[in-house]
């Protein structure tokens, strides 16, 4: 009966893609430690949670509902999962490590007053649990020893990559009703504001970056240039922000967006730790430095090395050449 | 209004984070220290809005006696009083641990004053980033709490909180008193004054000590991750690399 209880990230219905990521890495899990994986949706069913288990290979899905839970709030998801964990007691009970993951299982855990285990990427269990997460961003790992029955923890964004099963099969889906405090409806999200459609600097498969390198607000200007001629988003490093040459919004980083495209342009950034955590998921990265000794440089799988002022202007020439 | 901002001092790596030879701590002999971005935002923050609605700026952090230049440093750009909570340890304590010492500092400070409207976190901590004390102190006080903050907004007896979310912001709107996780981003810091910096040095810093016991999760080593050793594929030197690289991006499928 124990298992591993996923909580399914979903934004009004619409499932979280990074929620695949825990469901893989919960099945994997499961598998070794041979208990059973539940998927667990807080709000109102969404056939799209039946289908999603099914691609994964869970079997088992469970509805949180209760009239007070009509959108995401972090003390009435909270809440719910702690009811669920204390009525259960699973083995396990997860998320992906993003801000709302790590968010709901802290609730749950605090109210508990269990063990919360941020960021994992690895999980094992003898006569206790023994766990490596990131500190750091990733910079650096972390070995941790819980000697508890139950463990909250979330696995780390981009940890793990998701792979639905080979095997799928129906899932029994069980709609369970809670009672709420009321009071709880405070942290519920009262409005939404939109920003432009298309990419965001999370999602964008193309990233072109600058540094302290580029040296002014307007010398970004090639920079927004090539990141339109491939269709891409324009980021940029800590120095830059604390600048204020760019929003914050454009920090790629630590404290800034965790990005993952299929090229990361970076340009005159020096790559400190609280950058490079913030770009490591990339799958391809190219540095445009002319410092060959750069971070950035020796851990980027390519690399050009020149000013960029010059040489950003010719590969927007070299792309319109050949269009 | 009265504010609580709930500070930790954390190394200040370049490009290498070393780690001690007991593989328990960062290795700080040739590293500065910082008080954590989030953290550093949450002061400014605080900061700004006793300038705009009066009050005053309480800050409290749980650290060594050497965490006494964080609480200078929030003094020096506007914060008015400070709390050390003693950890001598030498490691930080499991978040568990600090949670439990953050809420009963915060439980003995209102009882010999006013009640917090407010009590700021960072997100998480820029070296452990657990990702939880802030909620953990909340839900032990009873109060609202929303991480993930990059506007705050004070009406007379609610906070309205903004968070940034893929596509664009989620509004919040909580009554105090409340309990909110800031992110960086959410204003630009101040550089301290000199006005600012000489009156930090006559602040008057309180210390706390707090009976505690460690929680279930302890800390076997510190390690770093395994690098993916790539070698770096010099494309070429100066604008001449230029066809090179635009060969790669179709190579990859995004020009």
């Amino acid at each position: 009966m124990p298992g591993i209880y996923v909580l399914v990230e979903h934004d009004r219905g619409e499932i979280s893609p990074a929620t695949f990521e825990a469901l893989t890495a919960a099945r994997n899990l499961a598998q070794r430690l041979t208990e059973e994986v539940v998927a667990v949706f807080i709000g109102v069913f969404d056939s799209d949670f039946n289908a999603v288990c099914t691609e994964y290979g869970i079997s088992e899905g469970v509805v949180l509902a209760s009239p007070l839970i009509t959108d995401y709030g972090p003390e009435l998801w909270g809440e719910a999962l702690s009811q669920l964990s204390q009525e259960r007691t699973p083995r396990i009970v997860m998320s992906v490590g993003t801000d709302k993951g790590n968010e709901v299982i802290a609730h749950a855990s605090a109210r508990l007053g269990s063990p919360f285990i941020a960021n994992c990427i690895e999980v094992h269990r003898d006569s206790d649990w023994t766990i490596t997460r990131m500190q750091w961003g990733g910079s650096l790992l972390e070995d941790v020893r819980v000697d508890t029955e139950q463990i909250f923890l979330s696995y780390a964004h981009h940890s793990v990559e998701p792979e639905t099963a080979a095997l799928s099969s129906d899932a029994n889906i069980q709609i369970v009703e809670l009672e709420l405090d009321s009071l709880l409806t405070r942290t519920l999200v009262q409005e939404r504001a939109a920003q432009a459609e298309g990419a965001t600097l999370s999602t964008a498969s193309v990233v072109v970056s600058g540094g302290r390198g580029v040296g002014s607000a307007d010398a970004f200007a090639p920079l927004e240039e090539l990141a339109d001629l491939l269709a891409g988003k324009v980021g940029c490093s800590r120095a830059v922000t604390n600048n204020g040459w760019r929003s914050h919004a454009d920090q790629v980083g630590q404290t800034g967006t965790r990005i993952a495209p299929e090229i990361y342009i970076a340009c005159g950034i020096s790559g400190a730790i609280q950058h490079w955590v913030g770009a490591m998921a990339s799958k391809n990265i190219l540095a445009i430095n002319i410092d060959p000794e750069a971070n950035m440089v020796t851990k980027a799988g390519y690399a050009v090395l020149g000013d960029l002022h010059e040489v950003v202007p010719a590969i927007i020439e070299e792309i319109k050449r050949r269009r | 209004m009265r504010i609580l901002v709930c500070v930790k001092r954390v190394p200040a790596p370049g490009s290498r984070i070393n780690i001690t030879d007991d593989a328990l701590t960062v290795d700080t002999a040739h590293l500065g220290f910082t008080t954590s971005p989030h953290e550093e935002c949450a002061v400014e923050e605080a900061a700004q809005l006793v300038e705009e609605h009066g009050g005053s700026v309480c800050v409290l952090t749980v650290g060594p006696a050497e965490a006494e230049e964080q609480l200078r440093y929030a003094a020096s750009v506007g914060a008015n009083e400070f709390v050390l909570v003693p950890n001598e340890s030498g490691h930080d304590w499991d978040p568990q641990r600090t949670s439990h010492v953050i809420s009963e500092a915060i439980t003995q400070l209102e009882a010999g004053g006013e009640r917090f409207d407010l009590i700021l976190f960072g997100n998480e901590s820029a070296d452990s980033g657990g990702y939880q004390v802030g909620i953990r102190v909340a839900v032990t006080l009873g109060r609202a709490v929303v991480n993930g903050i990059k506007g705050i907004e004070i009406q007379d007896t609610t906070v309205t909180a903004s968070r940034e979310v893929d596509g664009g912001n989620e509004v919040y709107s909580v009554p105090l008193p409340a309990v909110l996780g800031v992110k960086e981003g959410i204003n630009l810091p101040r550089y301290p004054t000199m006005k600012g910096r000489l009156a930090s040095k006559k602040a008057e810093i309180s210390s706390t000590s707090i009976d505690s016991s460690a929680g279930p999760q302890e800390k076997v080593r510190l390690h770093q991750p395994e690098e993916k050793i790539s070698e770096t594929e010099i494309l070429g030197n100066g604008p001449d690399a230029a066809v090179k690289v635009v060969d790669l991006l179709d190579e990859l499928g995004v020009l």
